[in-house]
């Protein structure tokens, strides 16, 4: 982007993390606070081995959405997996081909399938082009894979243009 | 300790009762499921929830007895950054140091080696 901010989405991030740690909002406040999202971006920046810009914010400001509808219906799906005495888990260890590319977008994708249900990312393939994972509870594998690629990774495909 | 309106006072225990709940679940899991891989979804799921029920209780409590209180999203958003990443590790660890695993876990990889540290 531009020189002044060199990553806006960091300096919103840190405006509103400000914010938060104050736990109150007055001018003087924002000012510091936007003084504080402008420097530390421009002092961090160099850092930064793997840039990842948002094309999309509000496609990920929906994704963020589906991702919270999800953790809670993981939550209650696990929870019905550890109460009900008599359910025999079927548990598998799935090979998950990778269309996106760049470390930012598999990190998102591996957190998000860790979040999720009866799943959890073990590793990731030498060549870096597959996930391994571990799903609780699997009949079908193929029917897990192709809803795990339509539901999160086509939208991060549009979120980060990959 | 501040008195609370009726409908906050059942509010707030609901919530807390709800995160206590989940967190007893997750507890539960760790010690009924088979094996390390299984073991590994039931803190790193249900105690999102059992959190997320004691913040919102934190939130409604702090919001109507002193001023409106929002710092406490910030756990929240640790605990999303912070339980996938040490889910990971922990079965990266699992993986590589061959533990049993339950005999039905189907192996689905085409090949293991892909994924191995050994050369």
């Amino acid at each position: 982007m531009n020189k002044l901010l060199p990553a806006p989405f960091l300096s919103l991030f840190l405006l509103v993390f400000w914010l938060l740690l104050q736990n109150t909002v007055s001018a003087g406040l924002i000012v510091l606070g936007i003084i504080l999202a402008i420097l530390i971006p421009l002092y961090t920046n160099r850092g930064r081995d793997f840039p990842a810009t948002i094309h999309k914010p509000f496609k990920a400001i929906e994704y963020f959405i589906l991702l919270m509808v999800d953790i809670l219906i993981s939550n209650l799906n696990i929870a019905a997996i550890i109460l009900l005495p008599s359910r025999r888990i079927k548990p598998a260890l799935i090979e998950y081909p990778l269309d996106i590319v760049g470390e930012v977008p598999i990190t998102v994708l591996a957190s998000t399938i860790s979040l999720t249900p009866g799943t959890i990312t073990a590793e990731i393939r030498r060549d870096g082009r597959a996930l391994m994972i571990h799903a609780l509870n699997v009949d079908d594998h193929e029917k897990l894979i192709a809803s795990i690629k339509q539901r999160y990774e086509m939208r991060l495909k549009e979120i980060f243009k990959c | 300790m501040v008195e609370l309106h009726g409908w906050a006072d059942w509010l707030v225990s609901s919530l807390l009762i709800i995160g206590a709940l989940f967190a007893l679940i997750g507890s539960v899991g760790l010690a009924r499921l088979p094996d390390f891989m299984a073991r590994l979804h039931a803190p790193t799921k249900s105690t999102t929830l059992g959190v997320g029920g004691v913040i919102l209780g934190s939130i409604v409590y702090f919001s109507v007895t002193a001023s409106f209180s929002w710092h406490e999203l910030l756990i929240t958003i640790f605990l999303f950054l912070t339980a996938p990443i040490s889910a990971h590790l922990l079965a990266k660890a699992g993986l590589h140091l061959e533990l049993r695993r339950v005999e039905n876990t189907r192996d689905l990889r085409a090949q293991p080696k892909q994924y191995s540290d050994k050369d």
